[in-house]
């Protein structure tokens, strides 16, 4: 049995009386890849949210690696080693990937000077953790010539230097072509590889069946469908799976095929 | 699916299966990229003075003219430099002039009184940077746009210079006794020694501005405050910073300038507003924030400097000087504009 790391039970969250959230239960193991599917409004950034510890649950309880911790907040939500990596505002696109990575925490020696060495080592490590391989790039190219694909390398970089054990990735591969979706692909397996889980979140299906291990479907505010890939088979029969419990989403997600 | 390349098959990057080396990795084309900014600058510097000395070699030839130049220019670089931290910093600040101008009068104020110069540095660097944190704090935390608020301070500060002070200069005879001046302001084998000074500015600020944590912070901020903010950058207070340093630069700018010229005027600084933001931006500070140099605001600041005792050594009138300014302003901007890529 897999170690747990991250557990959610009976999690409700209202805005005075409107329900966001109506009862998640949602576990994330050690080196799984939790494939979060919903359509807009259907509570997935909600629960990131809570995750992240910005909002707190109306109801429920959060346990980390078996143990209940209580008056969850942003700090506790970072010491859990939780960390969200956004889809748009996360990178500083002038700067080069080393400035990206140390942001917040620049490794810095006397009276604050750069210890620049050093995080260039670290930054080259950190890049071929994640498999972030290439002649190309160094880790003083500016993070704006690189593609969409391999911006998310480098946010995903940045998250594992703040020893996070949980990455969230919000629709890291919505914006992206196919190749690039599989650029961000090959990063979120050597994560996995290296023990990390992720919470992949999508709101089509294609872009998470390829490498997630379990799935967890959100319709308006309450979990519809959880399955393992094994179960599942193909992405084709988790759309009918999806379909027969009549969810929106599926449909959206074989429209935009 | 599609089969995804093994970690040790590079798979990402352009050209990855060429044997050659690509453009990028070549090291003498990496350093020329990452300083093309300011090459660019030196560039525009190199060709002007060629054209001065073509039109006048013999005016040109001449030590004086060199020396004038250097005399004043320290002036322009104290308050160049810190200005391209608050550029990248995706701020400005208008009110350096009256806060050079304020940190002057305390430096002038103090010596009068009888007070070792050394003393009336400290004061005077003291006051530049505490008037920096009223500027930067009524910006920041205030949420004011820093190109209103800022021009609205430097009126504030002039207009009471004037009325403290009833527009009345301050003569300071004996400061060429000092030690202080003698440090600071004479001449050593014919070079003025404020060059030296500003040259030692220039160059610790280029350090702090690309291998220190402050100088990191400010391009970060001016890139994308928001993610700085979700990084645990503090945001705010690196804005402010920023202000303090201008604040430093400008009362620096002050004192050497006084010590220049042995009096205090109330209008102390006014002449340098307009002079000093275009030596930023034909520096190759682009004006959206998180990228700047250093080195090329210096340049910049030569290159305007140079541009008046130029034209007229080239042997035009006065009248042709504004002119020439602007078309060097024009033509640095159109270069930098093909010189540099936006990112986004």
């Amino acid at each position: 049995m897999a170690e747990r790391l991250i557990e959610l039970r009976d999690i409700a969250k209202s805005f005075g009386r409107v329900y966001a959230l109506g009862g998640i239960n949602l576990r994330v193991d050690k080196g799984e890849v939790v494939g979060l599917i919903g359509d807009n409004g259907a509570g997935k950034s909600t629960l990131i949210k809570i995750l992240a510890g910005v909002l707190k649950p109306t109801s429920g309880e959060i346990l980390v690696r078996g143990r209940a911790v209580t008056n969850w907040n942003a700090a506790k939500s970072r010491e859990a080693g939780i960390e969200t990596v956004f889809q748009d505002r996360a990178l500083a696109v002038q700067q080069t990937i080393v400035t990206n990575i140390f942001m917040g925490r620049e490794l810095s020696g006397f009276f604050g000077w750069l210890r620049a060495a050093e995080e260039e080592r670290e930054a080259r490590r950190l890049m071929r953790e994640i498999g972030f391989t290439s002649r190309v790039f160094t880790p003083q190219s500016i993070v704006g010539q690189l593609s969409g694909g391999e911006r998310q390398g480098v946010a995903i970089a940045r998250a594992i230097y703040k020893q996070a054990d949980l990455i969230i990735l919000d629709e890291p591969t919505t914006a992206l072509s196919l190749t690039e979706t599989e650029k961000v692909f090959h990063f979120v397996r050597q994560v996995k590889a290296s023990g990390r889980s992720i919470i992949f979140i999508g709101h089509n299906i294609y872009h998470v069946f390829d490498i997630a291990d379990r799935f967890v479907v959100l319709d308006r505010g309450t979990v519809v469908l959880e399955t393992t890939r094994a179960e599942t088979g193909s992405a084709e029969q988790l759309i009918n799976f999806m379909q027969r419990v009549a969810h929106p989403a599926a449909n959206s997600g074989a429209g935009s095929q | 699916m599609i089969d995804i390349a093994e970690p040790q098959r590079e798979i990402l990057g352009h050209e990855t299966m060429s044997v050659e080396l690509h453009p990028a990795e070549r090291p003498m084309r990496r350093v020329f990229l990452a300083n093309r900014a300011w090459l660019g600058t030196l560039g525009v510097f190199v060709v002007m003075m060629a054209i001065f000395i073509a039109a006048n070699p013999r005016v040109f030839s001449s030590w004086g003219l060199y020396a004038s130049v250097l005399t004043t220019l320290p002036v322009a670089l104290f308050l160049t430099v810190p200005l391209v931290y608050i550029v990248t910093a995706a701020e400005i600040d208008l009110s350096f002039p009256a806060t050079m101008g304020f940190a002057a009068w305390i430096f002038a104020l103090v010596v009068q009184a009888g007070y070792d110069p050394f003393l009336a540095i400290v004061a005077a660097i003291a006051t530049g940077m505490a008037l920096g944190l009223l500027v930067g704090t009524l910006v920041v935390y205030a949420n004011l746009s820093s190109l209103v608020a800022t021009l609205g301070m430097n009126f504030m500060l002039r207009g009471l210079i004037l009325m403290l002070t009833q527009s009345k200069s301050i003569a300071l005879v004996s400061l060429d006794q000092s030690w202080a001046y003698k440090i600071f302001s004479s001449q050593l084998f014919g070079v003025p020694v404020q060059i030296l000074w500003a040259l030692a500015f220039v160059f610790v600020c280029a350090l702090l501005y690309n291998r220190h944590r402050f100088g990191v912070q400010v391009h970060v901020v001016g890139d994308n405050p928001d993610s700085a903010n979700e990084m645990g950058v503090d945001v705010k207070r690196v804005r402010v910073k920023a202000f303090v340093f201008m604040g430093l630069g400008a009362a620096l700018a002050g004192v050497f300038s006084t010590m220049i010229n042995f009096t205090w005027w109330p209008t102390s600084g006014d002449g340098y507003l307009l002079p000093v933001l275009a030596s930023v931006f034909v520096g190759g500070t682009p004006t959206w924030g998180g990228i700047g140099t250093v080195v090329g605001g210096a340049i910049g600041a030569l290159i305007v400097s140079f541009i008046q005792t130029g034209v007229v050594g080239a042997g035009l009138s006065g009248f042709y000087v504004q002119f020439f300014n602007g078309l060097i302003i024009i033509l640095s901007l159109i270069g930098h504009r093909w010189n540099q890529i936006r990112y986004r």
